[in-house]
């Protein structure tokens, strides 16, 4: 891996001004490095991080179609990694006016990372700094514990799809002027309510002398306010103490949630361990963005890559060039989806609906379809509009608003089936809906999800964890559950239970197929099974590194 | 419909048939009419491209993603082992699974490679749906809703399924990569070596013998034969005029005329053990007890290949109610399915070979025997006295059953009559029966094999 050369760089630099000029914000330092197949061959399982920590999975071949996405959510091939200053990657035999396209792409990317909401949490620190510190206490760390340092990275990446990613979000992105101190709301909402139990006239009068407080002393309001309750309820400090003991910041998800109560993890000799899982879920935070915003992301890079490309003057002459490399990257399919192909429309249409106005009241609530085609209200406002939801949204929020069926027809977009013709021996492609809520629904399927898995405080007990997969109609990959438990039971030092539910008539329409296949067909029998599917609740518990399963 | 079959069926159904058994022979015996080929690998064809698959790297530079090289993971396998091994003294399970055949798709032609792999186990979503329902993707351009906008071959003639299939390269190909899966099997496994017979070694090796002559120069020199040498070329010159009387001093001596002993690597060709890998492939073991059953026969044979340097002696046989030998490995492995069950014909073949052969006297005789439990001949009238008269001579017979998930409920018919037999106790050195679950995972199936063999 070597740095790229000084006359591209310069290319490179001209590339940054003229970004910036078409209103694209992104720090000024950027590395880019030439690559070699042999380089790849050791970032990609480290997901491009050059500095990312050692673990064995990354020297063996991980083999795992279903749900290889939802394993590794992280684009292992990606050519601009989010970190300060970010990275990028080039073949080393581009052509100058192919870095510049890729440049731009990677502009557009950089912009991204560093505005998208979503990344909130990446802004502050540099990714590879840390990881490098990381790397290096993982490493000293297996040089005095030896392997059992790699059972920890195990188990803990074997849970780290579950982390908080979104309360850690919430934390960063709340507005500060909103909040009210936790003495406050506990007097109001517990202390007044529950163990005092005043009446409503009382209530109010209270409100109305702490807005009284406020008023007067601003900044010294609530210290008088509370001078006031201690006198007249001397137990409410203590009470208000033991209270947030008891249920303060409450743990994001399961690793600090082990973190925090694994009598095993808090051992003294094992205190070490906290060190390796934490660095686990850190990595696993950072890289949680990405999976969630890759229809955006790569939309919004194709958008500027093309935007830019074409008015760069440097280049001219090579147009032909990059009409064929673009149409390769952002043509539709005809059957299939390309995120790059699909984002970069989104963000064009979003432009244009939003230069005429469309996004608004009036045109949505025309009916007539004339006029709906005609509308027009020349606001100007479409740049602006797409800088706004490059920076508030994720695929999510962008495939639901947005795809509508002006925007399905625009395209000639359809909904694919693909379905066997047994008697001749073909798989069938099919026009299966052009509708919109069709399409959106097939895309939102398709969208990263991890299991919601959380901890049922009723029915954990000092020695027992108890874990809920909330019910989404998808049941978990079954032959995973055993490793996973194992992890989490050797983590929290007992045993481990998982309530699920499960698919119950899958097995017995599985029989019906195979006997069906051979047994002549009766009259009045056709088409395919109806799949119907039934739930079970299971409950699997590890213990001893046993894994039993019973229904409840 | 067969009609040998179908008068087969009249008989069995004369002697008295459980409803159920009935039901199940038919369904067997309407699938009997589908021939007996060489599947091509099933194919659904290549993914669709999802939302998740393109990225940067690929689509601008053409830096497609890489796999390591299979010699790479080669190297680094005897550490992964080590580290597995540790990890279950520590009480894990293993990590490192072998044996997964994958095919990477450059310059068209698909090859098999042997790659230690493993996964790394998570909570995950799984999709509710069958694998052969209809799945849905985006598409764009022309075309009404329902209207089919293209089809694509179920067999791809040179299409890549994972796992059991393989591609135009033949047997010979997959006799290679068995050894190299071999090779990761040994050490997997601990399997104990296969015992040997009588005094005799039951395999080859190379062993170095002083036993060639050369002339001119080697280690040892041969006195006799150099004399004679001598002689011979005196002769020739006339130096000897009276045989009777002959004075060694006159003799010339030429450097050609010394003939030494030289150490030489000698292979023994005499191969003594002999593997009969025999396979139920009538209809009802269609799916997965046929994969399950090739894919324990697949280590298997690998790890003979590799243990005994591909001096084992291997024989296939494929049955239905009529048991044939085929030549290879290949065609034992990719043969098609249909027709009905009869254990007896396999038992009965493998001991008219033997017997013809006469092979017992000079072989270590193995029998590998994959079925999903389901035999017309119900008691093991047929059955029984065939494995009897085998195991007067065999080493050791494996039987893996394959168990049908949905069906009778109790056990299988085979299952039934070789416990009732007693065999599997009496002779519990020569034969060995492994019942598998049809969703059994590739660990459990070297677990099996270590039950069948230990």
């Amino acid at each position: 891996m070597q740095l790229i050369d000084q006359r591209t760089k310069d290319i490179m630099e001209g590339c940054k001004e003229r970004a910036r000029d078409a209103g694209l914000k992104f720090q000024d330092e950027t590395l880019e490095y030439i690559v070699t197949n042999r380089d790849l061959l050791e970032l990609s399982p480290k997901i491009m991080i050059p500095t990312l920590y050692d673990f064995w999975v990354h020297d063996v071949e991980v083999l795992r179609e279903k749900g290889k996405y939802e394993l590794y959510p992280s684009n292992p091939y990606e050519t601009v990694i989010n970190t300060r200053p970010p990275i990028s990657f080039y073949n080393d035999n581009n052509p100058d006016w192919l870095n510049v396209m890729i440049f731009y792409h990677v502009i557009g990317h950089i912009d991204f990372f560093q505005n998208n909401l979503f990344f909130r949490h990446t802004w502050d620190y540099d990714f590879t700094g840390q990881a490098l510190s990381d790397k290096r206490i993982i490493a000293k760390l297996r040089a005095e514990k030896g392997r059992w340092v790699d059972y920890i990275i195990e188990f803990t990446r074997g849970i780290d799809n579950l982390v908080g990613y979104f309360d850690e979000l919430a934390v960063l992105n709340r507005p500060k002027s909103h909040s009210t101190s936790s003495r406050m709301d506990y007097y109001f909402d517990v202390f007044l309510q529950s163990i005092k139990k005043v009446n409503i006239g009382e209530y109010i009068k209270e409100i109305n002398r702490f807005n009284e407080c406020m008023k007067q002393t601003p900044e010294l309001g609530e210290q008088t306010f509370f001078a006031d309750v201690t006198q007249k309820h001397p137990e409410f400090d203590a009470l208000f103490r033991k209270h947030m003991q008891e249920n303060g910041k409450p743990p994001f998800d399961l690793i600090q949630y082990l973190l925090e109560n694994s009598e095993f993890l808090n051992k003294e000799e094992n205190k070490w361990m906290q060190t390796v899982i934490e660095v686990i879920r850190n990595t696993s935070i950072f890289f949680q963005p990405q999976i969630r915003t890759k229809i955006m992301n790569e939309g919004w890079a194709s958008y500027w890559h093309e935007e830019l490309f074409l008015k760069d003057d440097r280049i001219s002459g090579h147009e032909v060039d990059f009409a064929r490399v673009n149409s390769g990257v952002t043509s539709m399919p005809r059957v299939g989806l390309n995120p790059y192909a699909l984002g970069l429309r989104m963000f064009q249409y979003i432009e244009e609906i939003a230069n005429k106005g469309k996004l608004s009241i009036e045109f949505k609530s025309l009916r007539d379809a004339q006029s709906r085609e005609e509308f027009n209200r020349n606001t100007n406002s479409g740049r602006d509009y797409i800088f706004n939801v490059r920076e508030n949204l994720s695929d999510f929020t962008f495939i639901n608003t947005f795809i509508d069926q002006d925007f399905i027809t625009r395209h000639n977009l359809f909904v694919a089936g693909k379905r066997l013709n047994p008697d001749r021996m073909v798989w069938e492609y099919y026009v299966k809906s052009r509708k919109a809520e069709d399409y959106r629904e097939m895309i939102v399927d398709q969208l990263y999800h991890p299991p919601h898995i959380t901890i049922d405080p009723y029915n954990t007990t000092d020695n027992t964890l108890y874990l809920i997969h909330k019910f989404e109609e998808k049941p978990l990959v079954q032959e995973y559950i055993g490793g996973v438990l194992m992890g989490i039971e050797f983590l929290w030092g007992g045993p481990v239970h998982l309530e699920t539910h499960e698919v119950v008539s899958i097995s017995s329409e599985q029989a019906q197929r195979y006997f069906s296949r051979f047994l002549p067909a009766k009259a009045g029998e056709d088409g395919q099974p109806e799949s119907e599917v039934k739930w079970r609740k299971v409950l699997y518990t590890m213990k001893k590194r046993k894994l039993s399963k019973k229904a409840i | 419909m067969n009609p040998k079959l179908f008068a087969y069926f009249l008989q069995l159904k004369k002697d008295g048939l459980s409803e159920e058994r009935e039901k199940k022979i038919l369904v067997e015996l309407n699938a009997a009419d589908e021939s007996h080929d060489i599947i091509e690998p099933a194919d659904s064809g290549p993914p669709l491209p999802d939302i998740y698959s393109p990225n940067d790297l690929a689509v601008f530079q053409n830096l497609a993603p890489l796999m390591k090289p299979a010699e790479m993971c080669m190297r680094s396998i005897d550490e992964l082992l080590d580290k597995d091994k540790q990890r279950e003294e520590d009480g894990f399970p293993r990590k490192i699974r072998v044996g997964r055949l994958v095919k990477p798709r450059r310059g068209g032609k698909d090859k098999v490679v042997v790659v230690p792999t493993t996964v790394e186990e998570k909570f995950l979503h799984d999709s509710v749906k069958a694998p052969d329902d209809e799945s849905s993707s985006g598409g764009a351009g022309d075309g009404e809703e329902g209207e089919v906008i293209g089809e694509q071959p179920m067999h791809s003639p040179d299409g890549a399924g994972t796992g059991a299939g393989q591609g135009s390269e033949g047997p010979h190909e997959m006799e290679s990569n068995a050894y190299d899966l071999g090779k990761v099997l040994t050490e997997k496994f601990e399997l104990p070596n296969l015992q040997n017979k009588g005094k005799k070694r039951a395999i080859s090796r190379y062993t170095y013998e002083m036993t060639d002559k050369h002339r001119g120069f080697g280690q040892l020199l041969d006195k006799k034969a150099t004399l004679r040498q001598i002689v011979e070329t005196n002769i020739s010159l006339g130096r000897i005029p009276d045989v009777g009387n002959i004075d060694p001093t006159q003799f010339l001596v030429a450097p050609r005329d010394k003939v030494y002993r030289i150490l030489s690597k000698e292979k023994d060709f005499e191969s003594q053990a002999l593997v009969f890998f025999m396979r139920d492939y009538s209809g009802s073991m269609s799916g997965k007890p046929t994969d399950l059953i090739v894919s324990q026969h697949v280590m298997i044979y690998s790890w003979l290949l590799y243990q005994y340097d591909k001096q084992v002696e291997s024989r296939f046989i494929l049955h239905d109610t009529e048991a044939n030998e085929v030549p290879d490995f290949y065609t034992y492995y990719n043969s098609k399915v249909a027709g009905g069950t009869k254990v007896a014909s396999a038992f009965r073949l493998v001991n008219e070979i033997v017997e013809k052969d006469n092979l017992a006297k000079d072989y270590n005789i193995y029998v590998f025997h994959g079925t999903d439990g389901d035999d017309w001949d119900t008691d093991g009238k047929e059955t029984i006295p065939e494995i009897k008269k085998m195991l007067y001579y065999t080493n050791r017979v494996g039987i893996t059953i394959a168990e049908q998930s949905y069906g009778t409920g109790y056990s299988s018919e085979v299952e039934r009559y070789l416990k009732k037999s007693g065999l599997l106790i009496d002779m519990y050195d020569y034969i060995r029966l492994d019942i598998v679950n049809q969703d059994a995972d590739e660990p459990r199936l070297i677990e099996g094999i270590k039950r069948l063999i230990s």
